[in-house]
């Protein structure tokens, strides 16, 4: 069935809409970041500022150690990322292909785990890490997010392990490869979409995690981005706008850049793996 | 699964070898200040007074930590269970009623000098007082202030209100009346939170809504007096048309651009929004601060101090008192004053000519000063569950127009009181 222009054209607008939507959020932050204090008290606003500055940057980074937090929340997401997939991708296997009780469970457990909220975990979490030395450090806040991040990259993993068709490991077998083998040269790299989609995942999550790294993390040089972004917000929520906003886009970019290396590979998996069912 | 087991373990060890860890604490006492300054200038003046006393005190370091006025509650009381609190706690009074009763603040009667406790009024020291014991200094407080178009108010011949002769509730009405029309507004009430905002204002009216009996068990009655205030804004916004109701969710930073913009001839706000009024009006807009309306209770309203605090589990008490006075000394205590826009509770430092100049509207606000008392809800438990509950959505839908005042004090009464009796069983 074609489609014919009118519908497209439509098509089209709704998208153009639809994206709108979506980028209107981080336009204005970046409208906002290089507006001076006398434009963001304006009663007509515009989108581009009249009287463009760099005060706003200038003053974020006088005032709060963004270098640094930004470091320490890399450190954070980058390790959750990696040690969450590490742990999830062997355990997606055993669930997705396994038929066993405890495959059930698993996927059971994953299900449950999302319904607990923060604050119900925050105590006893606070109270192991004490004993385990590892409140104020950043290897302490990367063990919560993983295991924060765990189940749904686990849930997530495991759709991309059913995805693979098991007659490939077969035919593998067939040709005489061992376990190992067939997992390392057919399966992961088949997995690979699914393993990146998780990692950004489980770098996101953390990356712009705060209530966990605000109660863990004790002194200033400690603190990830999303806890020093506070610092530009007062009591009943009264915030000094310009550098927040100035903070706040600087601290998107890292997950904007992350995306748009690795967005190509997922779309790419996922169309070939679409081309082989 | 074996595997599994094995990895989590491993990687524990590596992660906690990572880990930096311990104290750093070099045989010299290390305090931990944990600071919710957030204004460039409040947090440059708080870094530096804790130079200045790292300087002149060797033996007593302290370790200036940048906390966050978002989920501080959650992150203290954490961090008390785990006890792994900051010896210095900087907070609000109206927060610290659970961790005093709860036993996780040092009572200070007997830590703090006397220069400092008879420098802060009486009044002020009721804030922190729980059960008999002080659980925090209250040090800074700002009075809720109306901010006026002062070109408008000139222009309009209305009568300008000074703190000796302020306008009545009934007076202030009238005038932001006669200021509205065309889609303007003689007002523009700020009411994201209206729970506060109504019930320390209403003091100026003789009202008190918290009514402790000889058990000491406290109950809620919604009377005459308490309704003064919640009326003339409900008047103001369904009747006279004279208060804009688009601002009734929001925050006061929000009603800003309305008001340069002309849109609204007052605001009432906190005595430190200034900071961001002096930051973001226009160019030759000029402005006024007038003390909020009188009642019965005459210029009278609930604050709730900012507060420093010594955690109980604090091994250095008595260093933490010694530095708490240093911070407070009466010059000390006018730099926090100024890098926070706010007024001191000190009276010695109320009275520095930095304080007292009319620029800014500072003079009108010290002015203010002898009339602020402790905000009515502060010492009742169960109050923010209270609020939350009971008195936010009611209030709210007082204001909208969608309940009426007898709706609303059957609410804020019935269920509010079965609330309160929860916690003091």
């Amino acid at each position: 069935m074609r489609t014919g222009t009118p519908a497209r054209v439509g098509q089209y607008t709704a998208l153009l809409a639809y994206l709108g939507f979506l980028a209107f959020p981080f336009l204005w932050l970046v409208s906002t970041a290089f507006k001076p204090p006398r434009e963001l008290g304006s009663l007509h606003p515009t989108w581009i500022p009249e009287d463009p500055t760099l005060d706003n940057f200038r003053q974020a980074f006088d005032e709060q150690p963004l270098l640094h937090a930004a470091l320490n929340s890399l450190l954070a997401a980058l390790g959750a990322a990696v040690v969450a997939v590490l742990i999830a991708t062997p355990m997606a296997y055993v669930v997705a292909r396994r038929r066993t009780r405890l495959a059930k469970a698993v996927t059971g457990w994953v299900v449950v785990s999302q319904a607990f909220p923060f604050v119900l975990l925050i105590i006893p979490l606070f109270l192991v890490l004490k004993h385990l030395r590892l409140i104020n450090s950043v290897p302490g806040l990367v063990l919560v997010y993983v295991v924060w991040a765990l189940p749904f990259a686990l849930w997530m993993l495991a759709g991309y392990v059913r995805a693979v068709p098991p007659e490939l490991e077969e035919a593998a077998a067939v040709d005489g490869a061992g376990r190992l083998r067939t997992l390392v040269s057919v399966t992961a790299p088949l997995l690979a979409p699914g393993i990146v989609a998780t990692a950004l995942f489980a770098f996101i999550t953390a990356w712009n995690e705060f209530f966990f790294a605000l109660v863990l993390l004790k002194t200033p040089e400690k603190q990830t981005l999303p806890v020093v972004l506070t610092h530009f917000i007062g009591a009943e929520g009264v915030a000094d706008l310009g550098p927040l906003a100035a903070a706040a886009f600087l601290a998107t970019l890292p997950s904007l850049v992350v995306f748009a290396l690795i967005q190509r590979r997922i779309t790419g998996g996922m169309l070939t793996g679409a081309v082989k069912s | 699964m074996r595997h599994l087991r094995l990895l989590v373990p491993v990687l524990l060890l590596l992660l906690a070898g990572c880990s930096s860890g311990g104290t750093r604490d070099d045989g010299r006492i290390t305090l931990r200040f944990q600071s919710l300054a957030w204004q460039e200038e409040s947090v440059a003046a708080n870094k530096d007074l804790v130079k200045e006393w790292n300087a002149t005190h060797p033996d007593v370091r302290v370790e200036y930590v940048q906390g966050t006025w978002d989920s501080v509650h959650d992150q203290l009381l954490t961090a008390f269970e785990g006890g792994e609190a900051p010896d210095i706690i900087h907070d609000a009074s109206d927060d610290l009623a659970d961790f005093a009763y709860g036993g996780y603040l040092a009572d200070l009667t007997d830590l703090l000098p006397a220069r400092l406790k008879s420098d802060i009024p009486r009044r002020s020291w009721e804030t922190t007082t729980f059960g008999g014991g002080i659980y925090g200094v209250p040090f800074l407080q700002e009075p809720r202030v109306l901010i006026a178009d002062a070109k408008w108010l000139k222009r309009s011949g209305v009568r300008i209100p000074t703190p000796e002769r302020p306008w009545t509730w009934a007076e202030f009405r009238r005038i932001t009346e006669d200021l509205s029309g065309r889609g303007e507004y003689g007002v523009a009430w700020p009411l994201k939170e209206p729970v506060s905002a109504t019930l320390n204002l209403s003091l100026s009216a003789g009202g008190q809504l918290f009514h402790r009996g000889p058990d000491g068990k406290v109950t809620v009655r919604f009377e005459a007096a308490d309704q003064v205030v919640p009326r003339t804004v409900h008047a103001q916004i369904g009747t006279d048309r004279s208060a804009s109701p688009t601002t009734l969710g929001s925050g006061g930073s929000d009603t800003l651009p309305g008001f340069f913009g002309g849109r609204y001839a007052m605001v009432p706000l906190g005595f430190s929004y200034r900071q961001q009024i002096v930051q973001q009006a226009p160019k030759g807009f000029e402005w006024q601060v007038l003390p909020a309306p009188a009642g019965a209770g005459g210029l009278t309203q609930g604050v709730s101090p900012q507060t420093l605090s010594i955690a109980e589990d604090s091994p250095h008490q008595k260093e933490a008192a010694a530095f708490i006075d240093f911070l407070l000394r009466p010059r000390n205590m006018v730099r926090l004053a100024l890098g926070d826009w706010m007024l001191p509770t000190g009276t010695r430092a109320l009275n520095d000519p930095a304080l007292r100049t009319a620029e800014h509207g500072w003079s009108a606000g010290t002015a203010l000063a002898a009339h602020l008392r402790p905000a009515p809800a502060q010492t009742v438990r169960g109050y923010p569950e209270w609020k939350d509950k009971v008195a936010t959505p009611a209030f709210q839908e007082y204001y909208s127009g969608a309940i009426d005042i007898r709706e609303l004090r059957e609410r804020l009464e019935r269920d509010g009181n079965l609330v309160l009796a929860r916690y003091q069983r």
